[in-house]
Parts: structure tokens; C-alpha cells; sequence
């Protein structure tokens, strides 16, 4: 019996790790597929509507594959016909263009559908916007409406549409918080947007996405995502104790480093115009219609006055 | 500059100065036999001079396998780096390095050589002609590829290799970002190889459209041919984009222009579209071709005429043209509005639907045949899964909604790897099997090809399957460490043994090789493979006139047909021979390469002098060949007859 044994717990590993890679839903280890608000929830329920779309080539081929090999190996005595001049069929031909251009024609329905629906605010609530700014090698969060700053973390509140506004004082990164959501790019003199939303309160890791070099790997974040009221406290602790971030104090961040997280009271007005422009915002003052790329609204080059 | 390389030799880590001294005793060594045996002359005449393309086939092939090399031990040194979290074996700037000269040198310097190499060496024999169009831009093109190749690895030794990725986005790759020299090897190594790929494409198209032996409508091309005439027509239109990029990035770097930079109105995103626009097609370039090699494979090796010619041939050119307007989708994340990038995302799937296709048909060809399981058709086989998982992979992260998620994840370095290595790798390695005994007249040994596939095969999707899984659980790419609190340990431990595994796979093939020049099965027929198409019916390997009479063909698979209608009727052609007309070798090929290379290596350190001697020495090189008068000979009908008989 001891035979049996080890096939049922091989049997077992096998199962749960195709378990593992099924049901993953189930870990919080698997960010993407654990979303943790409306953004993320949209870009997951695609994601598993896409594999289920692209399986239904993928196993009549991998099944037929399978049998054809065995059954018409060249083996001596092997029954199975043989019609070497057989070139042709119109209708197994009609079958498969005709398969995949289904596919593709559903999954791009939902892909038009969701595209635009991810430009757009995730739900009713106020929204409140966060400005963020991707330095060598850090994350620099500005709040314009309560004025206060953070580093490599950011707090908002549950619930609540957040309105990410984005640029970078460094090469070109990519913004992104696997659990609630998909990345946009930060970019030297051009502003970005992207709309996040957390449904519960929680840490959420952010990453930098797109390499700039040395420290890139280190370029982590945190979002930690708490109540409205809890939020507003959070807000006004950072007002009453951290110290404020001045022009000299940002010419020291600006400066390639891993730095560890930190808030500040406050921090110079125009310090984020003045990061897009200095970068080159200012050339695109009113010429929207030179950007070099087909783009079409959202993507922003300059700071308006 | 001397004083420059030498500073940085000294400092460079004991890796660096290692390679250093191997490269140095690697080179002396080959000198040293070279001078022992007397093969100076040997080398000269038969391979650096040659206009030959099945030579010159025969050199890409052996610069791609050693470039293989080259980037595999790069895989394998970031994969050591990643197997356990916090791992302490690569610094980041090194880990930097290695992973762009890793994706620079796999896609430029193994998936393209690898490819001009069985374009050479099968498209003039399948197509029954006695050469391609411009045998000496032929030989142009491969020493332009040669020294674009040294000048990149050269960075390695001399002066830092570059560190931006293989995709060098500004500002990053910005003097302000990247002072060093590595950049500026990038740009001129690429530029260099890349004037070789564009002659190239043109030479193909021309030789394809204007070379067919009578009789070989287009409707009756053999299907590799096919591909390739698709491939160069992607080259011709996505490669001078590339040209524009890098000149513009060089001349940013190099005189202080700011194309890219924000500042002066420059736009960094203009080198992200211009990049991608060579970029995306390039991938296509390199797939295209290996979907032809698998059309030949499996209809051989089924016995069987291929299934649904006219579709392969329509999903083909669909491929090439839709394939060409899909770049956005590397960048959906950078802000375009939702139209634009719904359009792309379903400009991209659609790729899907053509290449579905041709998998159902491939399927089909061996549906009711006769399948023989040697090792390219066990190449080609393991191919079909691979790539239909890939692809699959490729249709989900081409769906904008879901790229958002996906980009810069693992995900998409499992999937690109499945494709490039399923596709490019997978096909390249099933050619060589299959036309090697038309090369060089031996078969490679089975038993050792079979280890090496079943190596390389498990081991590669130990390796790159868990990586789907990283890239779900939020993995970046190009991370050289990750802190264990990620809980991303156990699977990249796992993909570091598939990466060995393959490296183990690789080496069965060096020994394979090496095997079998000594005792590897002769092939005496000139068919070993019981073809179908017209290269077949030469003698291995194939006398540099190919054809002592061009032959007339009468449909597809010809040579097929011509043996079926010989046993039917014993016909035997004995046409009168007549003199052929043949160019002859020219040195000025690779001293061209040469005064780019000098030219090239003159600028990555902003030495003009050098630079300009180098130029110089082009165009001189230019002059000489437009006052060259005669630059053919002819065989006499005797000399045939001897090489015929012999
Ligand atoms: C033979 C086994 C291979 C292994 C184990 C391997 C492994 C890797 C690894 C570890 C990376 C870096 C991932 C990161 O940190 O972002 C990478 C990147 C890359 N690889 Fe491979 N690779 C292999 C073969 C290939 C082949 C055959 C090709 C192309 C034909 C290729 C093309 C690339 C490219 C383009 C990149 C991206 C480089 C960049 O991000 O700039 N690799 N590979
Ligand atoms: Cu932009
Ligand atoms: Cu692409």
C-alpha cells in the first residue's frame, strides 16, 4: 500500500498546485488577482475574461496536437489513412479564420467598453487628487487641497475616487499599485492622470514599473488606505507635527538616493508646476495640437497658468 | 581614450578584467593555430572574401550560435542573481548592464543572424537560382552585421557596456543619465548592424521577386520563401525607423542636439514611438521566417503537401501588414486617450487570428500523414504548444484593460521569452537541423540532439512558467534584487534551475556539433531527408554555382514531384550544360566593415580623428568598388562537368 501512498500525496501536490495556479484569487500573494477596489476589480474581471476567451484555442490545439502525433507516427503497420495529396478543405479552413476573428471580435468589445471606462472616475464620491512626482529613486506624493507632503507613501481615504496627477523630475518611470490598479507613466515636463480607488482599508504596495537606473529596484511604496475620518486625522497630525519641505530640502531629494519614508507639513506652492515646466512643460504651452503622438485628450503636456 | 579604457580596466570588477584576459588568450590562441596550420590564406580566400551566400549563410550561423552563447551566459548570471531575495552575486549596475546587452544581443545579434543565415542558406537553392541579387551587398550586409556585433561586445571590456535597457528610452540613455560611453556602443553597434539588415531585406525581395527559376510562379513558392519575401518587406519599412532613432539619440549624445530631451522642445516620446516602430515589427521579423521553416518541416516530415498553401500565404502577408501598426501597444500606459488605444489593442489581437490560422493548418498537415519524429520535426512539434500558449498570453496582454495590469511585469517577460524562444529559438535550432546536411554534407547525431531537446525543453518551462505567476503576484522586471517580504523566493528559485537546465541543453548542442564533424552520418544522396523542395535536389554540400542547369518547374513541393513523376516515367533531363557566369570574391566587403567598425569605435569616444579616418575609409572603400569593371568570371562547361562528377 505504500505505493498508493506516495501517488495520492503526489497527486495531492499536484492538485493543489494546479490549485495554486487557478484559484489564486484566494492569496493576497497574487496582487493582480486580488483587487482590492473598482479599478483593479474592472482590469481583473477582463483579465480572467481574456484567458477564458484564449483557452478555447488554445485547448482544441493542444488536445489535437496531442493526437495527431500518436495517431499518425510514421510506425510500421500504423492502419491509420494516409492521403499525402490531400491539400485542401474549404470548411475546416472556413472553421478556423472564423473561430479566432469570434474571439477577437468579443474580447475587443470589451476591450473598447473597458478602455473607456477606466479614463473615467470609478464611482460618484467627491473625488480628491494627489500629485505625484517619481524622483531618482523615490516617490514624492503632494496633497494640494491640505497642502501636505509625503515620500514613498501615500494615505487615502476608502471609498473615495482618487485623481492621480503625475510627472517625474527623473527619467521616465510607471506608477503602479497592483491591488488596486493598473500603471500610467511618469514623464519629465508632461502631466498624467490616473484614477485609483480603495474599497478597504489596507497597506497596498506601489512600484515603480518602468527602469531608471541604479536604485530602480528599491523604488517601492506604500498606499495605505484607511476612513474618511481617520484619513482627516492622519492630515491633520502630518500638518501639526512633521517638519515642512522647503526649495532647498527638495533640491536635496531631487538628488539620486533611496530614501525611507517621510511627511511634511507643507511644501512650496508652485513646486509641482515648477517641476513640469522646468522639465520642459514650458515649450508646450498652447501648442497641444505638436505633441508627436497620436494621442487624443487625456494625455496632458503642459501646466496650465 | 587609451589613458580612459585603461582607468577603466583597472577599476572594473574581476569579472570584467577576467573576460578581459580570456578574450585577449581566446584571440592569441586562434592566431597561433591559425599561423600553425597554415590556414591564413585558407581563411582569407574561402570565407572573409567570399560573396558565396551559403558561406555567408554558413558565417551568420556561426555568429549567431556564438552570440547565443554570449547572451545565455548573461541569462544565466541574472538568473543566479535572482534566485534567492537579496542575493548579493551582481550589483545593481552590473545587473543593469547585463540585462541590456542580454535583450539587445539575443534580439540583434542571434534571433537576426540566425535568420539571415537560413536565408542564405536555402532561398536561392529553393527558388532554383544561382545566387542572390547583389552577392556583393550580400557580403556587404555580413561584415556590417559582424563588426556592428564586435563593436557591442567589445563594450563589455572597453569602456562599460550600456545600462538602459535594450530599449534605451530617453532620458535615461541622456548624456545627463548615462555619461559613460555604453550608450553610444549601443547606438553605433545597432546603426552599424543595422544599414547590414536593410541591405539585406532588399536583396531578398529583389532575388525573391526576380530570381525564380522558370516555371516557379509566386503561387508556387515554397512556403520558406513565402516567409521570407514577408519578412524582408517588415525589414525594408521598420528598419529605417531604427536608423532615425539612433541617430537622432547618437546625435543628441554626440553633438548635443536635444531631439529627446523636453528641453528645447525636444520629446523623449518621439524616440519611444520611433523605437517601437522598428521595434514591434522587429519581433515579426524575426517570427515571420521561422513559421516558413516550420511550414517546410512539418510537410516533410509528414509526407504530405501542406495544408491550405493559399492561407498560409495570406496569413503570412496579413501578419507582416498588421504586424506593422501595432507599436502603441508597448506603450498604452503612457497616457494616450482611450480611442488610440482601443485601436491598437484590437489592431493587436487581430494579429492573433492569421496566426491561429496557421497553427490549425500545420495541425492538418500532419493530420493523416506519416510523421517521422527527427530532431527538427521534434523542434517544430514542441514549438506548436509553446507558441500557442504564447501567443495566447500575447492576445491578453494586447487587450489594453488587461496591459495596464500586465506591463513591466513578469508576465511579460514569460511571454516574450515563450515567443521568442518557442518561435525564434525553437525554429531557428529546427533549420539548422534540417538544412545542415545541406550545408556542410553530414547529419548532426540524433541521440545527443535528443538530450539537448528534452533539456532545453523541460527546462524551459521550469523556467519561464513560474514567471507568469511572479508577474501576477506584482513582480517588475529588470529588478536586480527584491526583499524577502514579497514572498517572491520559491519561484524565482525555481526559474533559475529551468535556466540551467536550458544552459545543460545548450551544451548537449556544442557537443552534438563537435561530435558529429568527426562522426556524424555522411549524407551522399544530397536528399537525407527525402525533400520536397528544389534544394534537395543538389548534391551536399551544393557546388557555389548551385544549379549546373537551371531547373524548370511544373508545381509546388517541385522537387517532390519531379521524383514522383521519375518513378512513374524514368525521365531523366539531360539538357545540354552551358558556361556559367559567377562573381567573383572581393576583399572590399570586409574592409568596409572594417572602416565602419573604425568609424563607429572612433565615435563611442568622441574622437573624431578616428572617427573620420573611418569615414574616409568607407568611402574610399565605395570609390573603389564603383571603379571595379569586371567583377565576374566564367566557368567553363568542363569545370562543371568535373565538379559535377566529383
Ligand atoms: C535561454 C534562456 C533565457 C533566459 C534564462 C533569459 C533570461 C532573461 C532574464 C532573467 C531577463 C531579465 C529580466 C529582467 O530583469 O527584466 C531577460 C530579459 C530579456 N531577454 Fe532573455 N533569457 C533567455 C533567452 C532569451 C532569448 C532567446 C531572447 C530573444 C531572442 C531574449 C530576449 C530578452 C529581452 C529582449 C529581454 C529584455 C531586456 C530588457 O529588459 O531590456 N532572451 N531574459
Ligand atoms: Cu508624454
Ligand atoms: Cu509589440
Amino acid at each position: 500500500m505504500k505505493k498508493t501512498g506516495i501517488s495520492s500525496r503526489l497527486k495531492q501536490v499536484l492538485f493543489s498546485s494546479v490549485l495554486l495556479f487557478l484559484l489564486p484569487g484566494c492569496s493576497d500573494r497574487f496582487a493582480l488577482l486580488d483587487p482590492a477596489g473598482p479599478v483593479a476589480h474592472t482590469e481583473y474581471r477582463f483579465i480572467v475574461l481574456s484567458a477564458i476567451l484564449v483557452s478555447l484555442v488554445v485547448i482544441p490545439v493542444l488536445g489535437l496536437l496531442i493526437y495527431i502525433v500518436i495517431r499518425y507516427r510514421d510506425r510500421p503497420g500504423n492502419q491509420a489513412p494516409y492521403r499525402p495529396n490531400w491539400t485542401e478543405s474549404k470548411i475546416l479552413e472556413a472553421i478556423w479564420w472564423g473561430i479566432p476573428i469570434l474571439i477577437v471580435a468579443i474580447l475587443g468589445v470589451f476591450t473598447v467598453r473597458d478602455t473607456y471606462a477606466l479614463t473615467r472616475p470609478p464611482t460618484n464620491h467627491k473625488p480628491i487628487t494627489i500629485q505625484v512626482v517619481s524622483l531618482d529613486w523615490k516617490w514624492m506624493f503632494l496633497y494640494p487641497d491640505s497642502k501636505i507632503a509625503t515620500v514613498n507613501y501615500c494615505e487615502i481615504p476608502t471609498g473615495v475616487p482618487v485623481q492621480f496627477v503625475l510627472t517625474a523630475d527623473a527619467p521616465m518611470n510607471s506608477f503602479w499599485v497592483p491591488r488596486l490598479g493598473g500603471q500610467v507613466y511618469t514623464m519629465p515636463g508632461m502631466e498624467m492622470q490616473l484614477w485609483l480607488q480603495a474599497d478597504r482599508s489596507g497597506v497596498f504596495e506601489g512600484r515603480g514599473a518602468n527602469f531608471t537606473g541604479k536604485g530602480f529596484a528599491h523604488m517601492n511604496f506604500q498606499v495605505v488606505a484607511k476612513p474618511q475620518s481617520e484619513f482627516e486625522s492622519w492630515v491633520k497630525s502630518v500638518k501639526a507635527s512633521a517638519p515642512a519641505l522647503t526649495n532647498e530640502k527638495y533640491n536635496q531629494l531631487v538628488k539620486p538616493s533611496v530614501v525611507k519614508q517621510q511627511s511634511y507639513s507643507s511644501y512650496p506652492t508652485s513646486l509641482y508646476k515648477n517641476i513640469v515646466n522646468k522639465n520642459g512643460g514650458m515649450y508646450w504651452h498652447g501648442k497641444h495640437e505638436q505633441h508627436p503622438m497620436p494621442m487624443d485628450g487625456q494625455h496632458q503636456m503642459p501646466m496650465g497658468n | 581614450m587609451f589613458k580612459s579604457l585603461v582607468l577603466y580596466l583597472k577599476n572594473a570588477d574581476p569579472l570584467i578584467q577576467m573576460s578581459a584576459v580570456a578574450i585577449v588568450l581566446t584571440l592569441i590562441g586562434i592566431v597561433v593555430a591559425l599561423t600553425y596550420y597554415k590556414k591564413w590564406g585558407w581563411l582569407w580566400r574561402e570565407w572573409i572574401t567570399t560573396v558565396d551566400h551559403k558561406k555567408i549563410g554558413i558565417m551568420y550561423l556561426i555568429c549567431a550560435l556564438l552570440m547565443l552563447f554570449r547572451g545565455g551566459v548573461d541569462a544565466l548570471l541574472m538568473r543566479t542573481q535572482l534566485a534567492f531575495p537579496g542575493m548579493n552575486f551582481l550589483d545593481a549596475q552590473h545587473y543593469n548592464e547585463i540585462f541590456t546587452t542580454h535583450g539587445t544581443i539575443m534580439i540583434l545579434f542571434v534571433a537576426m543572424p540566425m535568420l539571415f543565415a537560413m536565408m542564405n542558406i536555402a532561398v536561392p537553392l529553393q527558388i532554383g537560382a544561382r545566387d542572390v541579387a547583389f552577392p556583393f551587398l550580400n557580403a556587404v550586409s555580413f561584415w556590417l552585421f559582424f563588426f556592428g556585433a564586435l563593436l557591442f561586445n567589445l563594450s563589455f571590456v572597453l569602456g562599460g557596456s550600456p545600462d538602459a535597457g535594450w530599449v534605451s528610452y530617453p532620458p535615461l540613455a541622456e548624456l545627463s543619465h548615462s555619461p559613460g560611453p555604453g550608450i553610444n556602443y549601443y547606438v553605433l553597434s545597432l546603426q552599424i548592424s543595422g544599414i547590414g539588415s536593410i541591405a539585406t531585406g532588399i536583396n531578398f525581395i529583389v532575388t525573391i521577386l526576380k530570381m525564380r527559376a522558370p516555371g516557379m510562379t509566386l503561387m508556387r513558392m515554397p512556403l520558406f520563401t513565402w516567409s521570407v519575401l514577408a519578412s524582408c518587406i517588415v525589414i525594408i519599412f521598420a528598419f529605417p525607423a531604427l536608423t532615425v532613432a539612433l541617430a537622432l539619440l547618437g546625435l543628441d549624445r554626440i553633438a548635443g542636439t536635444h531631439f529627446f530631451t523636453m528641453l528645447h522642445g525636444g520629446n523623449p516620446m518621439m524616440y519611444v514611438n520611433l523605437f517601437w516602430i522598428w521595434g514591434h515589427p522587429e519581433v515579426y521579423i524575426a517570427i515571420l521566417p521561422v513559421y516558413g521553416i516550420f511550414s517546410e518541416i512539418v510537410s516533410t516530415f509528414s509526407k504530405k503537401y501542406i495544408f491550405g498553401y493559399k492561407s498560409m500565404v495570406i496569413s503570412l502577408m496579413l501578419i507582416s501588414v498588421i504586424g506593422y501598426f501595432v507599436w502603441v501597444h508597448h506603450f498604452f500606459t503612457m497616457g494616450a486617450g482611450p480611442g488610440v488605444n482601443s485601436f491598437f489593442a484590437v489592431a493587436s489581437m487581430a494579429v492573433g487570428i492569421p496566426t491561429g490560422v496557421k497553427v490549425f493548418n500545420w495541425l492538418f498537415t500532419m493530420f493523416r500523414g506519416r510523421i517521422r519524429l527527427t530532431l527538427p520535426m521534434l523542434w517544430t512539434l514542441a514549438f506548436i504548444p509553446c507558441f500557442a500558449i504564447g501567443g495566447a498570453t500575447g492576445v491578453m496582454l494586447a487587450a489594453a484593460p488587461g496591459d495596464y495590469q500586465f506591463h513591466n511585469s513578469y508576465v511579460v517577460i514569460a511571454h516574450f521569452h515563450q515567443t521568442l524562444i518557442g518561435g525564434a529559438v525553437f525554429g531557428l535550432l529546427a533549420g539548422m537541423y534540417y538544412w545542415w546536411p545541406k550545408m556542410f554534407g553530414f547529419k548532426l547525431n540524433e541521440t545527443l540532439g535528443k538530450w539537448a531537446f528534452w533539456f532545453f525543453n523541460i527546462g524551459f518551462y521550469v523556467c519561464f512558467m513560474p514567471q507568469y505567476a511572479l508577474g501576477l503576484m506584482g513582480m517588475t522586471r529588470r529588478v536586480y534584487t527584491y526583499p524577502a517580504a514579497t514572498g517572491w523566493g520559491t519561484l524565482n528559485f525555481v526559474s533559475t534551475i529551468g535556466a540551467y537546465l536550458m544552459g545543460i541543453g545548450f551544451l548537449f548542442i556544442v557537443v552534438q556539433v563537435l561530435y558529429s564533424i568527426r562522426y556524424g552520418e555522411r549524407d551522399m544522396t544530397g536528399d537525407p531527408w527525402d525533400g520536397r523542395t528544389l534544394e534537395w535536389s543538389l548534391p551536399s554540400p551544393v557546388p557555389y554555382y548551385n544549379f549546373a542547369q537551371i531547373p524548370t518547374v511544373n508545381g509546388r513541393d517541385a522537387w517532390w514531384e519531379m521524383k514522383q513523376q521519375r518513378k512513374e516515367y524514368s525521365l531523366s533531363s539531360t539538357k545540354e550544360l552551358k558556361p556559367i557566369h559567377m562573381p567573383n570574391n572581393s576583399s572590399l566587403p570586409f574592409f568596409m566593415g572594417l572602416a565602419f567598425f573604425v568609424a563607429g569605435f572612433g565615435l563611442v569616444f568622441n574622437q573624431f580623428m578616428i572617427a573620420t579616418v573611418g569615414l574616409i575609409g568607407v568611402v574610399v572603400c565605395m570609390l573603389w568598388r564603383s571603379l571595379e569593371k569586371d567583377t565576374g568570371h566564367w566557368i567553363s562547361v568542363d569545370e562543371i562537368k568535373q565538379m559535377e562528377a566529383s
